[in-house]
């Protein structure tokens, strides 16, 4: 069992108080101290970055990039504009973490931000929040209003001489502006179509300028990381696999919801968190970070601890830490369709093997699922999805061929069940 | 029908929006402009796009382009209650079938469709971003989590 004085020490600091969301709590809990700290001594944005490579965060929006070097690609004293820009898109199936955070912490978000400006030399930054979230969206904003109140946004911020504004731009339905660069093109007014990279943000972003994207978990970890040390949050975790990270638990659990544990924590001890298969059932499957993640037999996950190397040496991946939960009446030929379904409704349309073979992908599972597959369907199958990855400009391709590949691994004669017994059907 | 034009309501708060962004960077605010549009007169239509470029100095046809990639935009009028259901993986396993037969069900109308007084256009959506609530739906700009019949039913009365 998770020792509950090792839950909700970073981003979850604020739950469980009396208006968790506002900014009298926020500074309770020890809120807006480090970014007081580093105006008032200026410390240097190097010294800053140091920490933060010390306390191995890693991107916490699905590709887990470590947050200290990604800050230190950035051009910080070189002339004109440059942007913070936090990634609140949350559009992953089974992800649903960065909804809390601005809803029951955002002021951690707003001082993590101004501290990434601080680092980059950024002065502007925008927080780009999925259209949907309508009631996070006003928290957000009455969180800054009152920042800007409290004279902790602004110009010359503190009397430091540093200035930094902060503003949303919300989305308006489209799971591919979670990808970075389409997330900067919807921020200039555009569809949200990936760009061809290199060039990389750091280089040639938002408006052609210099920007550092972060997900809103990454940035929200970064205050308490500067007030308590980054060996401190390092050593929550596990080597490689710092602090503490946010786990959505959602499916076939009791206790579905939002979990903050150490890096490296045991499935086992996550699922009973989440109070355990429901109705007593057997563990079937899992997909341990997000939709687009390799599924994995229950069994195995039963071995494997919550962190990066623990789960990719299984052969899937953490990804933003979406723990989907399957029992065993679930039927996987249904679940991957609709997974499938996802991907081709998303395809921004700009890659051929992409809009393409996500339509044939979902195609040819739609048969299988509803009695019309054929024998050589599975090899198709496997086929296309080789066919998509690795061939196109962003992650969704990927995204789109991997749940096709591991579900027919893992669980193919529930798809071969389906074809052989069409006419029961 | 109210012919559908920039009020000035619109204008204030797009202008507000223009704030945020760079003086030669007004097409940023487009994301924002069809979305005040569109809680003023629930869609938004090829007219008004026009009006929106004209604000924003953008050619009408990226004003277009932009309405129509993302799905929130609507293009022709919908029910004064847009119901829209999750029925992506976790609400799947934890039954959003039947959140959709049940409104099926209560409203006569499935997904893509609007009852015929209409009050209630029900739409199929992907994740919400709300999985731990599953099965879940938005009514306009509400999140309703944990679904059941009962539930549902006291939504569907509370809507005027
Ligand atoms: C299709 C697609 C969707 C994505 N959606 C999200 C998202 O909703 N939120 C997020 O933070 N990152 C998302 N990402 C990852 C981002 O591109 C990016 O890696 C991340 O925001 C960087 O922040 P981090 O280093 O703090 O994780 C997505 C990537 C792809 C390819
Ligand atoms: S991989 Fe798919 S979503 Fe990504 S850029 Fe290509 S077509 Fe668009
Ligand atoms: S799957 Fe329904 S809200 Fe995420």
């Amino acid at each position: 069992m998770i020792d509950e004085s090792k839950q909700n020490l970073v981003c979850f600091r604020t739950l469980g108080k009396d208006q968790p969301w506002s900014l009298q709590t926020y500074i309770e809990v020890g809120g807006y101290s480090s970014l007081k700290k580093l105006l008032k001594e200026k410390t240097e944005a190097e010294v800053i970055i140091e920490e933060i490579k010390t306390s191995g965060l890693r991107g916490r929006g699905g590709a887990g990039f470590p947050t200290g070097l990604k800050w230190s690609f950035m051009p910080r004293t070189a002339p004109g504009q440059k942007y913070i820009v936090c990634n609140s898109d949350e559009g992953e199936p089974g992800t649903f973490k960065d909804r809390d955070i601005l809803r029951y912490n955002p002021h951690q978000l707003i001082e993590g931000m101004i501290i990434a400006g601080y680092c980059i030399g950024a002065s502007v930054g925008y927080n780009y929040i999925r259209g949907e979230f309508w009631q996070p969206y006003e928290r957000f904003e009455a969180a800054l209003a009152e920042a800007r109140e409290a004279g902790l946004l602004g110009a010359d911020i503190q009397g430091s001489g540093f200035d930094f504004e902060l503003f949303v731009h919300l989305g308006a339905g489209a799971y591919i502006c979670g990808e970075e660069t389409a997330l900067l093109e919807s921020i200039e007014g555009k569809k949200g179509q990936p760009r061809f990279k290199p060039p990389f943000p750091a280089g040639f972003g938002l408006y052609g300028r210099p920007t550092t994207i972060n997900n809103t978990e990454t940035l929200a970890s970064v205050p308490v990381i500067l007030e308590k040390g980054g060996s401190w949050f390092a050593d929550l975790g596990k080597p490689n696999n710092g602090g503490t990270k946010l786990f959505s638990v959602s499916g076939h659990v009791n206790k579905p919801g939002n979990y903050e544990i150490p890096m490296g924590t045991p499935f086992k001890d996550l699922l009973e968190l989440a109070g355990g298969v429901r109705h007593g059932h057997r563990l079937k499957a899992v997909i341990p970070g997000g939709s687009s993640v390799p599924v994995l037999p229950g069994d195995v996950m039963m071995e494997l601890d919550m962190d990066y190397d623990s789960i990719s040496g299984a052969g899937s991946m953490l990804g933003a830490g979406s723990v989907i939960v399957m029992d065993e009446t679930t039927d996987m030929v249904d679940a991957l369709e609709r997974l499938s379904y996802f991907y081709h409704e998303e395809s921004c349309g700009q890659c051929t093997p992409c809009r393409e073979g996500t339509g044939w992908l979902y195609r040819v599972i739609h048969r299988i699922n509803t009695g019309a597959g054929k024998k050589q369907d599975l090899d198709l199958l496997t086929d296309m999805a080789n066919k998509i990855q690795g061939r196109t400009i962003c992650a969704l391709g990927d995204a789109a061929a991997m749940p096709v590949t591991s579900f027919l691994t893992q669980f193919r004669s529930e798809f071969e069940a389906k074809i052989n017994n069409k006419a029961a059907v | 029908m109210t012919e559908m034009t920039l009020s000035a309501n619109a204008i204030t708060e797009i202008e507000k929006e223009l704030e945020k962004y760079p003086a030669d960077r007004k097409e940023s605010a487009v994301m924002a402009a069809l979305r005040i549009v569109q809680d003023e007169f629930r869609w938004v239509s090829k007219e008004i796009m026009q009006e929106i470029a004209d604000l924003l100095e953008m050619p009408a046809i990226h004003v277009y382009e932009v309405a129509t990639f993302y799905s929130m935009y609507e293009h022709k009028d919908v029910g004064q209650h847009k119901i829209c259901v999750c029925t992506n993986i976790s609400c799947q396993l934890c039954g959003s079938k039947k959140v959709l037969d049940h409104l099926k069900k209560k409203t006569g109308v499935g997904p893509g469709e609007t009852t015929p007084d209409g009050r209630i256009t029900i739409k199929e959506v992907e994740c919400l971003g709300a999985c731990g609530g599953a099965p879940m739906m938005q009514v306009g700009k509400e999140y309703y989590e944990n679904l059941t019949t009962d539930s549902i039913d006291r939504i569907l009365e509370g809507l005027d």
